[in-house]
């Protein structure tokens, strides 16, 4: 790999042990993808996946605290994934002891970390820091060291940015830096896709199951997405929202870092089939597929006939326009059910910008009647541990599904199970 | 005995009983349990994982294709290594992903007690033929013998 003067002497300790070792860390990262040069990070601002004060990542703390007293911090400023911890979402007195004083006991103290290391905003936490009401929104064709695969794969494709699938502390160690190594999805041919994805559904697909079905199928490659516009229309709210939820399927089921949808995203809208590889595969998706798709999940949970205990919503988090159209559903559901309330504790997760602005909204006080709680809270940083695999939780996200033992149902199911009961 | 050779990612020589994942090691599951309740073994906790759930990992030669999950992957394997509770060493069938490179790199530049060796592109052929038990021996040079 090609160095300039400056990262050589970067490398070569003119900045200091550790900074020499940050440089190295990347340059190795680099040059096991062929990456051809360090360039320069053009984002505003970075994203980090590592929010939590996980007692299990102590190595990570101590690493951290190392940078912070060589001063080798953030030149950028950062968001990072949603908290873990949030007393408004139910718990039992024995979850509460494990969160508090076992599992998330040094979330204060790396809280405390994250601002010395240049957390933009002291409740910039959230997965979908690229909401507006957030201000983490990347421009066209900036280069970013994000993680976080639901935010990395929605700046590619929805936003047009640059950016791989970084890993946690690569992520930081970019934005100290100031460079990240150019390979994959920072370059043109890295963006070009190996798959056709044909939609060929009879009605619009759902979100959660058409990125499940494309991520396993394409794993870590590129796919341009054709006919989806038809169900899309164009890049509006909606349209975001659903890209957010389908991507972040991609990203968890496989390890899709960009997606290219004919007519909707920047990329394909300027490009066309230009982006599309001589030799691409094509993968049809109709109804039968996504039917044997949603029939493949397992559901581990011991007693597949318990009676859900809890329901998450927003893994990725919620964005405005979704808490307002489910303020909706969820009480036309009740409406029609003849129920006031959610006969299943429900939890609604969104950035703490977004529900801030939901909050001054009159649908705040409405969704706060159906009985459904609002959070902040990461959904699989509440169920990662023993007590929590143990429930049986429901969930619409693929995500939530791939990596706990929530058990995925379609958007209808869940309002279906939320407002009447019954599985 | 049978011979494959790979890409060296992390250096270093190594002898250790085989444990074999044919499907993509979930870092963040495997590990989490193992790491935040002291199980020196690293008993794998990936319920997903037929291949791993329920076995020690730590001190094992982990063959796998690849590593898939969370983003965290690469700082879990870096604490792993951290806590002495690594697999002897990794060993990938595919190229490498990007996040158990992050976790490979990062154990070798930041942690100075600790090695463990990473090889990778050993092939198609290497995971049909390895089996739990084997003992599996890494070279210096991206040489895998499995007996």
């Amino acid at each position: 790999m090609l160095l300039t003067q400056e990262q050589q002497e970067i490398l070569n300790g003119s900045r200091g042990e550790t900074m020499a070792k940050v440089m190295e860390t990347l340059v190795r990262y680099g040059e096991l993808y062929d990456a051809d040069a360090m360039i320069p990070v053009t984002g505003k601002y970075n994203h980090l996946v590592t929010s939590f004060g996980l007692k299990a990542l102590t190595p990570v703390y101590e690493l951290m605290d190392q940078l912070i007293a060589e001063g080798a911090v953030s030149g950028t400023k950062f968001s990072a994934d949603p908290r873990p911890l949030d007393k408004n979402v139910p718990s039992s007195f024995l979850q509460n002891i494990i969160f508090n004083h076992f599992m998330y006991s040094k979330q204060d103290f790396y809280e405390d970390q994250l601002q010395k290391l240049g957390l933009m905003e002291k409740d910039a936490f959230t997965c979908t820091c690229y909401m507006d009401e957030v201000g983490n929104t990347p421009g066209k064709g900036d280069i970013l060291s994000w993680s976080e695969s639901s935010a990395v794969v929605y700046a590619n494709s929805v936003l047009a940015a640059r950016c791989n699938r970084n890993s946690g502390i690569i992520d930081l160690m970019g934005a100290i830096c100031g460079f990240v190594p150019r390979f994959g999805l920072l370059t043109d041919e890295g963006r070009k896709a190996k798959w056709i994805v044909e939609v060929r559904t009879t009605k619009k697909p759902e979100a959660q199951l058409l990125g499940s079905a494309i991520g396993m199928k394409v794993m870590e490659d590129v796919p341009y997405i054709k006919g989806l516009d038809k169900w899309l229309g164009s890049l509006d709210d909606d349209a975001k929202a659903y890209l957010k939820d389908m991507g972040a399927a991609t990203a968890s089921n496989g390890a899709v870092g960009l997606y290219h949808v004919a007519g909707i995203t920047p990329e394909a809208v300027e490009q066309g089939e230009d982006l599309i590889l001589p030799d691409a595969q094509v993968y049809v998706i109709d109804d039968a597929e996504l039917k044997r798709v949603y029939d493949s999940y397992p559901v581990i949970w011991k007693n597949k006939e318990a009676t859900p205990k809890l329901c998450f919503m927003g893994c990725p988090h919620m964005s405005l326009h979704q808490l307002i159209d489910w303020t909706e559903r969820v009480e036309q559901g009740l409406k029609a059910a003849g129920n006031k309330k959610v006969v299943i504790p429900t939890v609604f997760t969104a950035a703490p910008a977004v529900i801030e602005k939901f909050n001054a909204t009159p649908y705040a006080a409405r969704l706060k009647e159906t009985g459904v709680i609002l959070s902040y809270i990461c959904p699989l940083m509440y169920m990662n541990n023993p007590l929590s695999a143990k429930m049986p939780v429901i969930t619409s996200s693929n995500k939530l599904r791939t990596y706990t033992s929530a058990r995925y149902y379609t958007d209808d199911e869940i309002l279906a199970q939320i407002t009447k009961g019954g599985n | 005995m049978k011979q494959f050779t790979g890409r060296v990612v992390a250096k270093g020589t190594v002898s250790a009983p085989a444990l074999v994942s044919h499907g993509g090691l979930n870092t963040l599951a495997s590990f989490q349990k193992a790491l935040q309740f002291g199980d020196k073994k690293a008993t794998c906790g990936d319920q997903n994982n037929p291949d791993l759930y329920g076995k020690q990992m730590a001190g094992k030669a982990l063959c796998l294709p690849r590593t898939i999950g969370s983003t965290t992957g690469g700082l879990v394997l870096y604490c792993a290594c951290s806590m002495h509770r690594q697999p002897a060493c990794m060993l990938f069938s595919e190229p490498i992903d990007s996040l158990a490179a992050a976790g490979a790199i990062l154990q070798d530049v930041w942690l100075s007690d600790v090695s463990m060796p990473v090889i990778d592109c050993l092939g198609e052929e290497f995971l049909n033929y390895v089996q739990d038990g084997m003992t599996v021996t890494v070279k210096e040079n991206g040489v895998v013998e499995v007996d």
